[in-house]
């Protein structure tokens, strides 16, 4: 056999087989010494067999790198991760290291992982200790509202689930209500439920809120005002009255040009100051209008990125019709506008939803913040890893449904083919 | 006969640059003229004028009676008279072809849903395109999209049309539909001043001629005298380069 020959399709009968086995060996060399702690080629000198996977694996992927083979699979295959030496070689990398990292992941997450117990002891295991998560569960998702109480909360969520699951089914014409319905009635009842204070219900304080269900208190509340008040600003910056002009501009560098941690302070600190003796505002709708009007600026800013994409002829044509300031934007400018931003929206609220934890600097604790809270239990010292696991996976799948329905939706909106 | 459009010693700059000088043109109901003139004499922002997509700064503009001045409401009441058709056709993209006929006649003349598309449907059959009502503006060919644009416009029931160069932005072959539903428009008796090119159209259709240069009306004329016995030198100039 001689190896100086260029692999082609002459000699394809003898070459990819030949390939094909020298990678298959090195695979599985690495496999097995990743699973199973067991070196295949371990009678080979220390060094060379340490770098054998390596070795054959290039060689393989050399031998089988021919080109318009005829084999539609090898073609695809030599195309996309065998073009040439450099991209074989971070191939065989990226394999190795996938094939290196799933054991000692599957030992931490699952194998050596406990599960059973309620107390730090019964973590025997190398791996994490479930048990934290389990034992802390109700307070990572309620915070400190009283256990007999919780009821509220989950009813609070579950008609929201309701209602929006029925919206999905109901014709155009009723959805219109349906969308009436959860945006000026149902905030005001969801948060009477979980505040109490009337209606037989006992009162609970806002600090006493926390964990997953304030998450998401604060996400949705910011989510719905911080986007009108975005999109009237980002109007607003682009009239042609000045007062209005200068003052929106104002507004949005103000409120981009401050950190988010220092807004939260000055709410919760400075803002009390300044009330007159008496008057008292609570803290979390503090913070509520303090990430609102913060996240509105970004998303004025995002919103002004479409109505500028809008070419000059739509305005024209809206105008030339009889249209007014408002008719223009609210039927042709707007429904134009944000379906071009729609990635940016998301982005924004995205944003949005993984700021919250920082409300933790007013002493306002949400996930993230029970979790810092609980690890630094004296029986339960240790167990960071666990809860912000936790916490980053709760996120992630928050994160990621809104990011596939800003997808769906932008699917759904588009028209232009 | 009364005037339904009249400007008088109308100017108008860009910065410094002026775009219309003195411009004094009358225009009688069911008149059709025709503009043309070499590009930047200023022909298209004469029209746009009319509706007052441009700002004047001297000189008074009538429409149909009322003065175009800064009152919003008169703004308004003018542009819903008025149509206007642009050479980029400006169909909104979002909205199917009738809601794009429907949507003006609704939410500004007020009328019932179904007034308005029973509307909307006649003009589309008018322009002939009423088999593609419920399609989007991007589906429709060059030809169709400018002719569902006319239809729009049709649908506000306007006394005057406006028409900025309609069949520029057009493949050839596709500007003798829209051409074709320019005539009939004409010939059913509306009120037109259409900025264009097509000197085939101008003489089946005007009734005057009028030909601009550097913001400045050279000739009004009668378009068979235009043609036959242009008097300005620059007119001729300019019609024997395109005829």
């Amino acid at each position: 056999m001689n190896f100086i020959v260029k692999p082609s399709r002459e000699n394809i009968k003898t070459y990819v087989p030949i390939g094909l086995l020298l990678v298959s060996i090195s695979l599985i060399d690495v496999f097995f010494n990743a699973f199973f702690d067991f070196n295949l080629i371990g009678f080979l000198p220390s060094q060379l067999s340490y770098f054998s996977p390596l070795i054959l694996g290039f060689i393989g992927f050399y031998l089988i790198r021919i080109e318009f083979s005829g084999i539609r699979s090898l073609d695809i295959l030599n195309k996309n991760i065998n073009s040439n030496n450099f991209n074989a070689l971070l191939t065989l990398f990226t394999i190795f290291i996938i094939i290196k990292s799933i054991p000692p992941m599957l030992n931490w997450f699952i194998l050596d992982a406990n599960f059973i117990g309620n107390s730090k002891d019964d973590c025997t295991g190398d791996g994490a200790c479930w048990v934290f998560i389990k034992v802390w569960f109700n307070r990572f998702m309620y915070g400190l509202y009283p256990n007999a109480e919780q009821w509220r909360i989950n009813t609070a969520f579950l008609t929201l689930f309701v209602i929006v699951g029925i919206s999905f089914f109901v014709s155009a014409k009723l959805k219109k209500y349906f969308i009436l319905f959860l945006v000026f009635v149902y905030p005001f009842f969801g948060i009477k439920l979980i505040s109490g204070g009337s209606f037989g219900l006992e009162y609970v304080e806002s600090a006493a809120w926390g964990g997953l269900s304030l998450t998401f208190i604060i996400s949705a509340f910011a989510i719905l005002f911080c986007f009108p008040i975005g999109v009237f600003l980002a109007l607003g910056r682009r009239s042609s009255l000045p007062a209005i002009k200068y003052i929106s501009i104002g507004f949005i560098e103000l409120w981009r040009g401050v950190p988010l941690i220092t807004v939260l302070f000055m709410s919760a600190v400075m803002f009390p100051m300044f009330l007159p003796d008496g008057t008292f505002i609570d803290k979390l709708i503090r913070v509520l209008i303090a990430i609102t009007l913060f996240e509105a600026a970004y998303m004025a800013e995002v919103v002004r990125g479409g109505l500028q994409a809008l070419p000059k002829g739509q305005y024209e044509a809206a105008k030339s019709l009889g249209m007014g300031y408002w008719r223009m934007n609210v039927l042709i400018i707007l429904p134009q506008a944000l379906k071009l931003v729609i990635p940016g929206i998301a982005n924004t609220l995205l944003a949005l939803v993984k700021d919250t934890p920082l409300i933790f600097v007013v002493g306002l604790m949400e996930l993230a913040g029970m979790i810092g809270l609980a690890k630094t239990n004296p029986k339960w010292l240790g167990m960071a890893m666990e809860g912000y696991v936790f916490a980053g996976l709760v996120f992630w799948i928050i994160c990621y449904a809104m990011s596939r329905y800003s997808q769906n939706l932008e699917k759904k909106l588009s028209t232009e083919r | 006969m009364g005037k339904i459009i009249e400007l008088k010693k109308v100017n108008k700059w860009f910065d410094k640059f002026q775009v219309l000088k003195d411009i004094d043109l009358e225009v009688a109901p069911q008149e059709r003229i025709v503009i043309c003139g070499p590009s930047g004499s200023g022909k298209s922002t004469l029209i746009r004028c009319i509706n007052r997509l441009e700002e004047h700064q001297e000189g008074n503009i009538i429409v149909d009676g009322t003065e175009l001045a800064e009152n919003t409401k008169n703004i308004e009441k003018i542009r819903a008279e008025v149509g206007m058709v642009f050479q980029q056709f400006n169909l909104f993209p979002h909205l199917s072809i009738l809601d794009n006929c429907t949507l003006a006649p609704i939410w500004v003349k007020k009328l019932p849903k179904k007034e308005a598309e029973e509307i909307a449907m006649k003009n589309l059959t008018r322009v002939q395109i009423d088999d593609q009502a419920l399609k989007f503006p991007g589906q429709l060919s060059g030809g169709q999209q400018q002719r569902a644009a006319i239809a729009r416009a049709l649908c506000m029931e306007p006394k005057i049309m406006l028409f900025d160069e309609p069949t520029s932005a057009l493949d050839p072959e596709m500007i003798k539909e829209v051409l074709d539903v320019m005539v009939d428009l004409a010939k059913g008796g509306m009120t037109m001043i259409v900025v264009t090119h097509e000197m085939g159209f101008a003489k089946e259709v005007a009734d005057y001629m009028i030909f601009m240069d550097e913001g400045k009306i050279v000739e009004r004329a009668k378009t068979k005298e235009f043609f036959e016995n242009p008097k300005s030198d620059r007119t001729k100039l300019f019609l024997s380069q395109i005829l």
